[in-house]
């Protein structure tokens, strides 16, 4: 039997430490290339059986379209531009309603939601007509747009504006009411003035509650935006659509489609980067942690 | 009486002299609940604290501590009596006032050093400066390494600390807490009466320090109050003429503490009882 010394204890410790980091790393990213391959191969297997059953007659292309007539569409629709124009200018006009009506219902749910949730009167008042106001379906209001303010950009930024509105609306005004009684008491003795505790507690303790409601509200304004082209307009991809269902054109409805999923995509995960940004100060989610 | 000869010295309530730090004169408090009743919090309630002076008040879950807080605060209204801070009525909150609260009130989207800056900054403090006296605060209770940390990337003794610094740093002349340390494990709330003990002696601020704990309070205070079962009233008021400075750890062995703290829970011992009983009957 030999003495092992203390220090050539730790050395061994200390190696077999490292190696089982590195085991534990490899296990990761080889769970990691399995989720994505899994992924590939489901989107695959759908593409493939859809194209199949398409120039089998299985299901009519006529119809439902197929992942090449689709794809014909679109390089079409890129390289020689659509009926209305280029492909780029259909999608910066939706964009632009959508960002500008995501924008002013956005600012304006928040600013309503902090003032209504601060002020209790104002709350107990205002609380049954925004309930009235919330339970009118807002697509139909798209016509009421269209009617008042033409086939222009005002009408489609009005609907996603209605539509992005009440969804920030009724989160910030729940984050204010559950934000934290001591936390405002603590402020409050610390100094902080009315104003001092809604820009500096009220605001940042919503502020959860309010991204989450962008997520939706997002995809609210860009439905908001298509809707209000496909009722009446000159130019965008709801009008593009529009077209092509008048036109008996499955691959461009499904096109159109596409290309709305990818913008609204992208721009979720913008939002998601910028909320990371903000809200920094949470603790990572325990499926998280370790990642 | 022996207790004369102790160093628990039993008091009687007198009418507070007007040069106390905290008069708290005659007052009742009652609640509207929210189905329309009235609810007495405190009744008939009076207590001093003098300049400089550690109280501690002890009594049952629910006898009106907290209640007792708020209304040196300000943020609740005596019904009846009054109520003043270093001679003068209560009207607003009192920029002479620290509050170390029971649970956690940091603000945890602030870094540690940014939650300790936000009574200067709040005051009106020049953003270097609030920073500068900061970084010396949070030195003081050593954390320094942890500025930047975010509340939740630090140990419940460690917020603790942080939340002290954070009351400190405005140099309060009363300093108000409400069973700060009730949530920390033994060895982390002995540490923090030491902190405590050690910052209060470098300011002197007049304290009321609240728990349900009466070894927490005889080890830290000067003059102890029992309070009954709600609604509360003063029961009784002992003087704790234990020498300073003391030391946490070993306090709780000393024989003379542990006459005072049994001639004391003598006392409290009936009120936490019915307040238990009553607790059952209500289902609180
Ligand atoms: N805002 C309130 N409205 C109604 N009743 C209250 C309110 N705050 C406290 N109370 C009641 O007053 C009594 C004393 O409460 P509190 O001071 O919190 O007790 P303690 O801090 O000693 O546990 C309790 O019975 C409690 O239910
Ligand atoms: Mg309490």
């Amino acid at each position: 039997m030999t003495a092992i010394s203390p220090t050539d204890q730790a050395a061994a410790r200390a190696t077999s430490i490292v190696a089982a980091e590195a085991q534990a790393k490899a296990r990761l990213r080889k769970r990691h290339a399995l989720v994505i391959g899994l992924r590939l191969a489901i989107l695959v297997v759908f593409l493939g059986l859809w194209e199949l059953c398409a120039d089998y007659n299985i299901i009519d292309p006529f119809f439902f379209s197929s992942p090449s007539g689709i794809w014909e569409q679109i390089w079409s629709w890129v390289t020689e531009g659509t009926s209305q124009g280029p492909l780029w200018l259909q999608i910066y006009v939706t964009l632009e309603e959508t960002f500008l009506g995501f924008a002013i219902g956005a600012v304006g749910g928040i600013v309503a939601g902090i003032i209504l949730g601060r002020n209790k009167l104002l709350a107990d008042v205002f609380s049954i007509y925004i309930k009235i106001a919330n339970s009118v379906p807002r697509v139909v209001l798209g016509s009421v747009f269209i009617i008042a303010l033409g086939l222009g950009m005002a009408s489609k930024v009005a609907l996603a504006v209605v539509m992005v509105f009440f969804v920030v609306f009724a989160n910030a005004f729940q984050g204010v009411r559950e934000a934290d009684r001591a936390m405002i008491a603590n402020a409050q003795i610390l100094g902080a003035s009315p104003m001092q505790i809604t820009t500096s507690v009220i605001i940042p303790s919503a502020m959860s509650w309010i991204l989450a409601s962008l997520h939706v509200s997002f995809g609210f304004a860009l439905v908001g935006a298509v809707v209000g082209e496909f009722l009446g307009a000159k130019q965008g991809m709801g009008l593009l659509i529009s077209t092509a269902q008048g036109a008996f054109n499955a691959n461009g409805v499904f096109a159109a489609m596409i290309i709305l999923a990818v913008m609204a995509l992208v721009v979720e995960f913008l939002i998601t980067r910028f909320e990371n940004y903000v809200v920094k100060w949470r603790p990572a989610p325990f499926n998280e942690q370790g990642t | 009486m022996q207790s004369q000869t102790m160093a628990a010295e039993k008091l009687s309530p007198a009418a507070p002299p007007t040069d106390a730090a905290i008069a708290i004169d005659d007052v009742t408090l009652r609640f509207v609940t929210p189905d329309g009743h009235m609810m007495t919090a405190i009744r008939d309630f009076t207590m001093t604290v003098a300049r400089g002076e550690f109280a501690c008040v002890v009594g049952p879950t629910g006898c009106g501590k907290s209640t007792t807080l708020n209304l040196v605060t300000g943020l609740l209204r005596p019904t009846t009596g009054n109520v003043r801070v270093m001679g003068n009525p209560v009207t607003d909150i009192s920029r002479d006032i620290g509050f170390v609260f029971q649970a956690d009130a940091l603000f945890p989207w602030r870094s540690v050093i940014d939650n300790v800056a936000a009574g200067p900054l709040f005051r009106g403090t020049p953003k270097a400066q609030a920073y500068d006296k900061a970084r010396d605060w949070i030195g003081r209770v050593g954390l320094s390494r942890f500025e930047k940390h975010y509340p939740h990337q630090l140990s419940g003794g460690m917020r603790k600390r942080v939340a002290l610094a954070q009351t400190f740093i405005n140099q309060p002349k009363i300093l108000l807490m409400d069973e700060p340390f009730s949530a920390l494990d033994m060895q982390t709330r002995t540490a923090m009466q030491d902190e405590l003990l050690g910052l209060w002696s470098g300011l002197k601020s007049s304290v009321v320090f609240v728990t349900h704990d009466l070894e927490e309070a005889v080890a830290l205070a000067d003059k102890v109050y029992v309070l009954t079962a709600g609604p509360g009233t003063v029961k009784s008021v002992y003087r704790i003429d234990l020498p300073r400075p003391r030391v946490m750890a070993d306090i709780r062995y000393d024989p003379k503490f542990i006459e005072i703290a049994k001639v004391i829970w003598n006392d409290l011992r009936e009120e936490v009882q019915l307040g238990q009983s009553r607790g059952l009957q209500t289902g609180h």
